[in-house]
């Protein structure tokens, strides 16, 4: 196999799939957490069914956003420590490249359970089948875009010994444009407006973040491992 | 002719002088110890020279031109063995080394069971990581050299928790990479054999 940029990040998504696969339990936490999370609302609340499919989405976006920054941690920590990072970040093909192949099998192996689980929330939360959808396209288009920036994030604080809440003070600020465009979809298609507004504005910020967020990943990986 | 060049390197870690003043050349064909007691940097010069870290003053260079300004080319140069052997726990040796072969400037047709073989790895290629013995995870790091094609290798420690069958047997190594004209700049407490002449040393004292 000849050391091409393109066998590389092939060679590391197979190599990281692997690892989840070896990992099974690891991936699990998220998804269970995210469940529970919207599992306890109806408890806190009240099961009034018209205020649950009212405040679903929200509840669904706040804790996909908490299961994302969960999972973070096991995005470039082990990298970081058993030296394998270094020999990315020594190798012939640029650390953003590379990034780009750990997120997506990151996102594949967190983010896209959480859409999986979704529609199970939806019936808990009383929400109509049209809501369900429209949430649904929502996430799809939105965790991508919290993976890519939740990667910057995680980039700069591997290198510092309980980084986990400096990682939150640095990364929610930055979700709230998402999270704001995520719930809002499901309100506007609820009312019947029209939605296309808000999926543009969803679908631009996922392409600036699959543009951008790689690059200040790669740099701020440099920089931790100085 | 590939050279590379230290000048005078300092390195400080938190408000700790490590060293400074390092100056030295390497050309191919010759190989540098780095000695120095515990703690005194040497990891720390290596992860400069490899341009992971910054030094405080001073550059590196290659060819005459700073590492950082053409990464890529000199990347393509370099091998570096680490502190941390950057291996998976969680994949077998085998699995490891073709990883490591995607990423590193390497000979065309490696021969990735005949590699294992060599490093004494043969029995054990297919068992996770996790299961081999540290003297065991240092040579599957090493095994990254056996099929690298780069010039400069650093390595540091590279005879830690290794054998003395095995430290022959990275000596030998060593010693064919110096005569295609290779460059080799390493850390190790011991005395080692390459060569009939004394590997020449870089002394690290603050």
């Amino acid at each position: 196999m000849a050391p091409t940029l393109g066998n590389a990040s092939l060679a590391l998504v197979r190599r990281d799939v692997r690892l989840v696969i070896r990992h099974r339990s690891e991936i699990a936490n998220p998804v269970l957490f995210f469940i529970i999370v919207v599992a306890l609302f109806p408890f806190g609340v009240g099961s009034d069914p018209g205020q649950l499919a009212l405040i679903g989405p929200g509840i669904i976006w706040v804790a996909a956003l908490l299961a994302t920054l969960l999972a973070l941690e096991g995005l470039f920590r082990s990298d970081f420590e058993d030296g394998t990072l270094e020999q990315m970040a020594l190798g012939l093909h640029p650390l953003s490249v590379l990034v780009l192949s750990k997120v997506f099998v990151h996102w594949c192996a967190t983010g896209l359970p959480l859409l999986i689980a979704t529609p199970l929330l939806g019936i808990l939360l009383n929400m109509s089948v049209t809501t369900q959808m429209t949430l649904l396209a929502a996430l799809a288009l939105g965790t991508p875009t919290l993976s890519l920036i939740g990667a910057v994030g995680m980039a700069l604080t591997v290198g510092v010994k309980r980084g986990g809440l400096l990682l939150t003070l640095l990364v929610l600020p930055l979700y709230i444009p998402v999270l704001i465009f995520g719930a809002s979809v499901v309100l506007a298609a609820e009312a019947g407006l029209p939605t296309a507004g808000h999926f543009y504005a969803l679908g631009a910020m996922a392409v600036l973040a699959l543009s951008l967020a790689p690059l200040a990943t790669g740099a701020a990986l440099r920089i931790s491992l100085n | 002719m590939e050279l590379l060049e230290a000048r005078s390197l300092s390195c400080v870690r938190g408000t700790r002088l490590l060293f400074k003043d390092v100056n030295f050349q390497i050309r191919p064909g010759e190989i540098r110890q780095v000695r120095g007691a515990n703690g005194a940097g040497k990891t720390s010069l290596l992860r400069i020279l490899c341009g992971l870290s910054l030094p405080e003053h001073g550059e590196v260079l290659w060819n005459g031109k700073p590492i950082g300004q053409d990464r890529s080319h000199f990347h393509a140069q370099l091998a570096y063995i680490g502190h941390a052997p950057g291996l998976k726990l969680d994949l077998t040796a085998r699995e490891n080394l073709l990883f490591a072969l995607s990423l590193q400037s390497a000979h065309h047709h490696v021969d990735m069971g005949a590699v294992l073989e060599r490093v004494g790895l043969g029995a054990s290629a297919d068992l996770l990581c996790r299961h081999l013995s540290a003297g065991q995870l240092r040579r599957v790091a090493i095994a990254r050299l056996h099929f690298s094609s780069a010039l400069l290798w650093i390595l540091d420690e590279p005879f830690s928790a290794i054998d003395s069958q095995g430290v022959g047997d990275i000596e030998t190594l060593l010693a064919a990479h110096l005569d295609t004209g290779g460059m080799i700049i390493f850390t190790s407490h011991q005395a080692i054999q390459v060569s009939k002449e004394p590997v020449a040393t870089i002394e690290l004292s603050s």
